[in-house]
């Protein structure tokens, strides 16, 4: 890693983790008497860590100058595994809060792991710690490789690749310590939320840089996505999350908007996080591994093309389809259920174009659990686009809103499309990266496969036939007018669908355990003989700018 | 002229419709376009003829 950087580099490295060690020590010595002390001497301790890592190979010999008509991977190496590791502990989470469902007494009586606590632990480590270190490993790979062009610095992937584990670091512990500011997948406070704005403008940054460095003349769709991606959720955070902190020395804050037009700003946030985080860059992902794994082009590149600017445009306008019948003005409503209907348009487009890339090549897909990964994925991704537009209706919505159905929804969307795409993405990538013939082993992805298949079919059905139990009940009427039933009895129906969730999820945290122990054995495997060609094109001749 | 909720609602029914059209006819005109048909087919080709460790 500090190898790799030049003397100079390592100064500056030196400088960063300085400056973070006291952005850590002044925050831990205003926020002593608040949980916020807490952050503060976890920023300032990886500051020091870090610090510690890079001193000590200062003196190293400068690196091959050569390095710089070679393409850049380190980053994305470390971002795979770590994703990885995200995902075994978030999934490990889950399943723990779906057995909470079912032996409230799980908690051990201890205050940090109460459900209220834990169920964000799980969501904000899997689609930021999981999914966000996915997106941002293999945007750098497929970045430079779209572009015929190394990234644009050696130190700047770095940044956004730490930086961007520490706000998760300091999200999943603050929701431990009680830290929350209450808005979903939103979560973390105001100094955390600060702290991902500059990781996040490094990134856009890098991007724009390395793309204004590129070879080919057009830029290949799936920049596109992840430009979206990373532009759209610079956006989103910085305005959902606008607050004004008690105090400088306090880690609680107040929202500026208060009212419905906080609930507005929230779910056009939390819709669009949906849209542009879980979905934005996964399509780039698909659009880009997906035809390398199956040795085919894209089937249309063009319709790749319309929808792009079809999902980009219409999923911001859909986010009201959260708040149906709520004080949110009517029409606004309906404006949210319009544009999620019109939605199923371009993402089916998205769906078929994958599928029908595909066409052709059924044997590879039968024969190969990576690119099945990969086909199921778009399977999953057409089932919950549909699925979410079908429930965006209003009337729909009355009988699923609240209910296990929403959640049953998301896991089609999150298990079957997000994790699925980054499966058979990391599946094809991992051997080009660490230069191996192949996976350690193609049994254990088999197993992975089946494992999490079964686990995500499990827990969508259960959560669809407990949603729609919870529906019925909770609208169904006595003779005399009155509700049938409680609360509670809905509550009691629940418990053979939470336990058939409990164990889906657990297949699926196996699934992932195994994906983990079959990556890090890959990169244990002896290299080939004649390494690929990782060096650029002959016209490379830029200076990298750091 | 007051920018009170009616004129949000006027505005997003009338113009609103118009320019997000508008957004979609030039997405599909520069989709379609036949100059730009040789550069897509070769973008899309282009991921393929990579030599890094060629994936079967
Ligand atoms: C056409 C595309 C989609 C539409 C129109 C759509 C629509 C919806 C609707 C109507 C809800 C329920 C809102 C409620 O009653 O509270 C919902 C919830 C949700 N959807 Fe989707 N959905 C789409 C795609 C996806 C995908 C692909 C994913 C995951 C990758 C996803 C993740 C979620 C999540 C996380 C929630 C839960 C929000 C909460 O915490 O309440 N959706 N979606
Ligand atoms: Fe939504």
């Amino acid at each position: 890693m500090i190898s790799q950087l030049t003397r100079d580099e390592r100064s500056s490295a030196m400088i960063l983790c300085a400056l973070l060690t006291l952005f850590g020590l002044a925050l831990g010595i205003v926020g002593r008497d608040d949980v916020l002390g807490w952050h503060g001497a976890l920023l300032a301790f990886a500051g020091l860590a870090l610090l510690f890592v890079v001193m000590r190979g200062y003196y190293d010999p400068n690196p091959d100058p050569d390095r710089i008509t070679k393409y850049y991977d380190d980053p994305t190496k470390v971002g795979v595994i770590v994703s990885m590791m995200w995902l075994v502990f978030a999934t490990f989470v889950g399943d723990w809060v779906a057995w909470l469902l079912v032996y409230p007494e799980l908690t051990f009586d201890a205050g940090w792991s109460s459900f209220g606590r834990l169920r964000p632990v799980h969501t904000t480590g899997v689609i930021f710690g999981f999914g966000g270190n996915a997106l941002i490993a293999t945007s750098f790979h497929v970045l430079q490789r779209t572009s015929r062009a190394r990234l644009a610095g050696n130190l700047s992937p770095w940044v956004v690749l730490i930086g961007f584990n520490l706000f998760c670091l300091m999200a999943v512990t603050g929701y431990m310590l009680g830290i929350t500011a209450s808005k979903e997948y939103a979560e973390p406070e105001w100094y955390a939320d600060i702290f991902l704005v500059v990781v996040w403008v490094t990134y856009f940054a890098l991007y724009i840089r390395t793309l204004a460095r590129r070879q080919e003349p057009h830029i290949y769709v799936a920049n596109w996505y992840f430009l979206a991606f990373i532009l759209v959720v610079a956006i989103l955070h910085i305005v959902n999350n606008l607050a004004v902190p008690v105090s400088l020395a306090h880690a609680k804050s107040y929202s500026l908007f208060s009212g419905v037009q906080d609930a507005m700003t929230q779910w056009w946030y939390g819709h669009n996080a949906v849209a542009f985080f879980l979905t934005s860059g996964f399509l780039g992902m698909l659009y880009y591994y997906l035809p390398r794994r199956a040795g085919r082009p894209i089937f249309s590149y063009r319709m790749s093309i319309i929808s792009f600017w079809g999902i980009t445009f219409l999923y911001m306008w859909a986010g009201s389809h959260h708040l149906h019948y709520t004080a949110l003005p009517h029409w606004v409503q309906t404006l949210g259920m319009t544009f999620s209907i019109v939605l199923v348009v371009p993402s089916w487009a998205s769906a078929g174009n994958a599928l029908l890339t595909l066409n052709g090549a059924w044997e590879k897909v039968r024969d190969d659990a990576t690119l099945r990964f990969m086909f199921v994925a778009a399977v999953f991704y057409g089932l919950s686009t549909f699925e979410g537009s079908f429930m965006a209706i209003r009337p729909v919505n009355s009988l699923s809103h609240y209910t296990d159905w929403t959640v049953g929804h998301v896991h089609a969307g999150a298990l079957g499309w997000v994790a699925m795409i980054t499966f058979g993405a990391f599946y094809t990538l991992v051997p080009m990266l660490w230069n191996r013939e192949r996976m350690y082993s193609s049994r254990l992805i088999e197993a992975h496969f089946w494992l999490a298949l079964s686990g995500t079919v499990i827990y969508v059905f259960a959560m669809w036939n407990s949603g729609i139990v919870q529906g019925l009940m909770w609208r169904a009427y006595a003779e005399d007018g009155t509700l049938a039933y409680s609360f509670i009895d809905s509550l009691n129906e629940m418990i053979p669908y939470y336990f058939a969730r409990a164990v889906g999820g657990f297949l699926f945290f196996l699934g992932g355990v195994i994906g983990l122990y079959n990556i890090w054995m890959t990169t244990r495997m002896p290299a080939l003989e004649d390494p690929p060609v990782y060096d650029l094109p002959p016209v490379f001749e830029t200076e990298p700018a750091e | 002229m007051e920018f009170d909720h009616n004129f949000f609602v006027g505005f997003a029914k009338s113009y609103g419709l118009f320019y997000m059209m508008a957004f979609f006819f030039g997405a599909v005109v520069y989709a379609y376009w036949p100059a730009n048909q040789e550069k897509f087919d070769q973008a899309a080709k282009s991921i393929l003829d990579e030599d890094e460790g060629a994936q079967k």
